[in-house]
């Protein structure tokens, strides 16, 4: 039983920790687009259309990954190429989202999805106890993890990765610098796109195999408030990732064990729990200045 | 240039006409008024289809325009004024959360007829109307407690509201007259639609042991979860036999489209009167999908009892039924009124959760 | 081929009035060609989205309840993100004002007086800048980003709604439905004319806008919010404190939410109820930033956001597209009310190939 609850746990916890690792790129490249929300949804309608088009889940996950990109350039090209504000435009963004998403994937209703088959490692995932944990997941499971990874070793081990985060702290001496500013910041934000729609990806084909509408139901904006909730840090968002599945699964389980809280008052934990957090993180002003991209969310033009 | 000019000219025709036509129409306007998406997968795609099915019937008398995604509030009643003054002679509220701005709107409108689902607030030109849910969710009780092997439900449950508590209740002791010591366990999801959470919910009472699963939400997450897992469940709403081929019991099938039909047929008569309607399984207001995946044995007790609550033979709330803390509810023989049931706000003996208050 | 900007020296007058109509103009067209793909008649759409809603009285007085709570948090967010502070939490405001407001007339019903309902309002506001102090706190003793707390707080709020009007301030008569007891007549927001449902929430929303437009423009406190939103270390200089500006720019805009919420409970709902708002503290940004961040274009842009929602509404019935069209309509007009606005601070060059300049619009 324990282990079906942590399977259990990884899934709810997946999209979450994959949206946010893509969040958290952008968000270090100085930008802060409020719209995951609405590109995960754009990520799993497309998904779902790729993989019920073609018949091929996996085509289904890059559809998703895809569709998101490119949702995301219509937020890139507004902030960074016209520098309207992220705020208004992350918001018009999932606005948008939802709609468009409720359009294309009304003939999608009801059609039973197909779902995208475990990769099973073999060997390792006879291991007793974290074997089938770890090893007899999904490709979106994997791709989480080798996204927490790669993203660490990007951003505090790679050259591009130190341009990128200079550019994030202080786009004007970056610039100086000769740093290609603006166009670092289209490729943060369309990466953010992809981890966005490959976390919608994970709900339409993994998580819950079917379209509905608005079913990302609210997922993206716990991702953002992950990305704080880990202070900028690729691991801290791994764990943040599986800290909120959990409490969202414990809560159920508290309920069938007969647990009497009210549960509105269970669900509210998640949310008292980030801000809990988040206020142990950045009562230090010092980590915080540390971690938080100095330049998040304000707009950039170069001068010629 | 001209080219437009004339296109622009004959829209402007059909603009025209458009308004003229309205008047003109002799067709009466029966409206219908949505919470959720026409294509919810659950309780508002279940009254469009009751719309659909209205539309087939009377196509020739009537038309039918419905008015998706109204929120529950001071939208609601702009939106049903919308259509009381655009000319519908009846308009069906269809969420409960409806009441209040259909009974402002009716009042304005005396004219208009108005019929709200599952509210208890009535008027002279305003009905309302529900379906017995219970029995469908008894017989559902009667197949688990035969099908299960651990002797445990397990039900995703929305809000605590006496038409989710009722449901509970019912499928309890339809379990009960099979088994005596079946037990339910209940998850609150706290939400009608959300995938995630419905199949989170669905898992969390898999791994807590229980072996047959049903739903008070309105996506098919759960019934794909169980199918996974292998394991029993129910359908909610509408026929989820898609989602689950060799897993679908039955399912409670929510069947609008006889009660509109019945209903606008006496609008167009004139014989149509504000009543308070709840009708049941004997009405065709609700369905039992096609009973699948169990023993004859199981269907033919089904059947039978379907029969019985058809013919009025068999309530489901009759006594002796105790209430979860063992203390008398209703004596030997006793029939719940319909007044309880509608508030029903307590458990009935056997039911393992704490009704949240 | 790429877009090039450069900062005008200063804003451009003629811009500031040609933008918002060059994006109706681009919202309209791309409207229409929507509405053609979809096998619509794109004028008659267009009329019943925009037109329609404006002919009857009754409809007008629809605008005015629908655009009142936008406006109202609206204008109060409009200071705050002058100032540089990010409440996005509004929504969660406007829930615990309404709950606020309605402790007198749910537990206390049997108290018929004229002060219950100025008391109502009062409490609301109260409630409402306490619940935004709440990240204020945070803000200026840990240090911890609003943007989160507020958004945070919101489903908290959410919640703890939930849990009353299910729980303890159910109505005992009403079958156990998730809802107070109807608010008595006293409580209840009058209605300003007799040819509507408009109630006194717009009035509100007027004067408060006009208020904080004057106080923006004319006062000293509006050039503290403007200096320490452009530079803390200016604002420093001048002698303002910006922990004090987040305190006050934060539960000016809680208070003004938390009015937004009793007058929408009082005045169009009547009790409380699960759910009082169909997303009002969200939708209140995008006004907000719509109306440029100046209460005077906020009262513009929060009538043309509440246009769009009865006009999705007629179109629906009128030429049967489905409400998704409305979304998506709404958010091709915020997208390119954004994008104009960048012609006011900015010239757009655009750049052919390598070098070769050509002079777009400047």
């Amino acid at each position: 039983m324990f282990e079906a609850i942590l399977l259990t746990i990884v899934t709810a916890a997946t999209p979450l920790v994959i949206a946010a690792v893509g969040e958290l790129v952008t968000e270090r490249a100085g930008v802060l687009n409020l719209g995951v929300e609405g590109m995960m949804i754009m990520g799993a309608v497309c998904a779902f259309a790729g993989s019920y088009l073609t018949g091929v889940p996996v085509l289904g996950v890059l559809c998703g990954i895809l569709g998101g990109a490119a949702f995301s350039l219509l937020f890139g090209f507004l902030t960074l190429t016209l520098v309207a504000n992220q705020v208004a435009t992350g918001l018009a963004l999932t606005l948008l989202g939802l709609g468009l998403s409720g359009q294309i994937g009304e003939s999608f209703v009801g059609i039973p999805g197909v779902k995208l088959q475990p990769i099973v490692v073999p060997v390792l995932s006879d291991i007793p106890f974290i074997g089938r944990l770890l090893f007899a997941q999904d490709i979106t499971f994997y791709l989480s993890i080798a996204l927490v990874v790669g993203v660490h070793w990007f951003l505090f081990r790679s050259r591009t990765g130190l341009k990128m985060r200079a550019i994030g702290d202080n786009h004007g001496s970056a610039h100086a610098l000769g740093i290609h500013v603006v166009r670092t910041r289209y490729l943060a934000v369309m990466f953010g796109g992809a981890c966005a729609g490959l976390a919608g990806a994970q709900l339409s084909l993994v998580y819950t195999p079917q379209w509905v509408e608005n079913m990302a139901a609210g997922r993206g904006w716990i991702a953002l408030a992950l990305v704080v909730f880990a202070s900028w840090r690729p691991w801290r968002v791994l764990a943040g990732g599986y800290i909120f599945g959990a409490v969202g699964i414990l809560q159920l389980h508290a309920q069938a064990l007969g647990i009497g809280i009210p549960s509105q008052f269970l669900s509210m934990l998640p949310y008292a729990v980030t801000i809990v957090v988040l206020i142990i993180i950045s009562h230090n002003r010092r980590t915080t200045l540390i971690n938080t991209p100095a330049c998040l969310g304000k707009p950039f033009v170069p001068d010629r | 240039m001209k080219k437009l000019i004339i296109a622009l000219a004959a829209t402007a025709a059909t603009l025209g006409s458009f308004t003229v036509g309205a008047e003109a129409q002799e067709k009466t306007k029966v409206c219908f008024i949505y919470v959720g998406t026409k294509t919810d997968g659950g309780w508002t795609q279940a009254h469009d289809l009751g719309r659909q099915e209205l539309q087939k019937a009377l196509g020739d008398k009537i038309e039918t325009p419905y008015l998706e995604s109204v929120p529950e509030g001071p939208d609601a009643e702009r939106a049903i004024e919308r259509m009381a003054r655009s000319g519908c002679s009846l308009v069906y509220a269809t969420s409960f959360g409806f009441m209040d701005a259909t009974v402002k709107v009716a009042a304005k409108f005396p004219k208009v007829k108005f019929e709200h689902a599952t509210g208890f607030k009535a008027a002279e030109n305003l009905a309302t109307y529900n379906s017995r849910f219970y029995e469908g969710r008894y017989i559902q009780g009667q197949i688990a407690a035969k099908m299960s092997k651990k002797g445990v439900a397990g039900y995703i449950a929305s809000f605590p509201i006496p038409e989710v508590v009722m449901g509970i209740n019912a499928f309890e002791l339809g379990a009960k007259s099979v088994n005596p010591d079946f037990k339910l366990k209940v998850v609150w999801a706290n939400t009608w639609f959300d995938p995630g959470k419905e199949a989170d919910a669905a898992k969390a009472l898999i791994d807590q042991g229980v072996d047959v699963l049903t739903q008070h939400t309105d996506t098919t997450a759960p019934m794909q979860v169980a199918a996974e897992r292998g394991i029993l469940a129910f359908g909610q709403a509408s026929d989820m036999i898609a989602a689950g081929p060799k897993t679908q019991l039955t399912a409670i099938v929510d069947t609008w489209g006889a009660y509109y039909i019945k209903r606008t047929k006496a609008l167009l008569d004139g014989t149509w009167k504000s009543e308070q309607i709840w009708d049941g399984l004997k009405d065709g207001i609700l369905t039992m999908a096609p009973y699948t995946n169990m023993p004859d044995d199981v269907k033919a007790m089904a059947e039978e009892t379907e029969a019985k609550i058809k013919s009025g033979e068999l309530h489901p709330f009759t006594g002796p039924i105790n209430k979860q803390d063992g203390s008398a509810w209703l004596k030997a023989g006793e029939k719940a009124e319909d007044g309880v049931l509608l508030g029903m706000n307590f458990y009935v003996q056997g039911v393992d959760d704490k009704l949240p208050q | 081929m790429r877009i090039e900007l450069e900062r005008r020296a200063s804003a451009s007058g003629l811009f500031s009035v040609v933008s918002p109509l060059l994006a109706l103009v681009l919202t309209l067209l791309a409207g229409a060609l929507m509405f053609l793909m979809l096998g619509k008649d794109p004028l008659y759409a267009l009329y019943s989205f925009f037109i329609d809603p404006l002919l009857e009285v009754w409809s007008l007085h629809e605008l005015a309840i629908k655009a009142a709570p936008l406006i109202l948090i609206a204008v109060g967010l409009s200071v705050c993100y002058r100032s540089n502070n990010w409440n996005i939490g509004a929504e969660g405001q406007f829930t615990i004002g309404a709950i606020c407001g309605s402790i007198l007339p749910v537990l206390v019903p049997q108290w018929h007086s004229v002060l219950v309902l100025p008391l109502m309002l009062v409490m609301g506001m109260l409630g409402g800048a306490l619940y935004a102090g709440i990240p204020a706190l945070l803000k200026t003793r840990f240090n911890t980003n609003e943007i989160l707390t507020s958004l945070m707080l919101v489903y908290i709020a959410q919640l703890f709604l939930d849990w009353l009007v299910r729980g303890m301030w159910r109505d005992p008569k009403g079958f156990n439905f998730p809802q107070t007891i109807s608010f008595a007549p006293e409580a209840v927001l009058p209605e300003l004319l007799a040819s509507g449902r408009a109630h006194w929430a717009i009035v509100f929303a007027l004067v408060a806008a006009l208020a904080l437009w004057f106080m923006m423009r004319f006062m000293l406190k509006g050039f503290e919010v403007t200096v320490l939103g452009r530079s803390e270390r200016a604002g420093r200089f001048a002698g303002f404190s910006a922990r004090r500006m987040v305190w006050f720019s934060m539960m000016l805009s809680g208070a003004l939410a938390g009015l937004a919420g009793i007058s929408e409970v009082s005045g169009s709902i009547g009790h409380l109820q699960p759910s009082i708002s169909p997303g009002y503290g969200f939708t209140a940004i995008i006004v907000a930033f719509l109306g440029r961040l100046n209460p005077l274009g906020i009262i513009a842009s929060g009538f043309v956001l509440a246009l769009t929602y009865l006009g999705g509404e007629a179109a629906q019935l009128s030429i049967g597209v489905s409400d998704k069209v409305t979304r998506v309509f709404q958010g091709l007009l915020l997208f390119f009310v954004l994008s104009c606005d960048t012609l006011i601070l900015y010239r757009v060059r655009l750049v052919l190939g390598t070098g070769r300049n050509v002079d777009v619009r400047s």
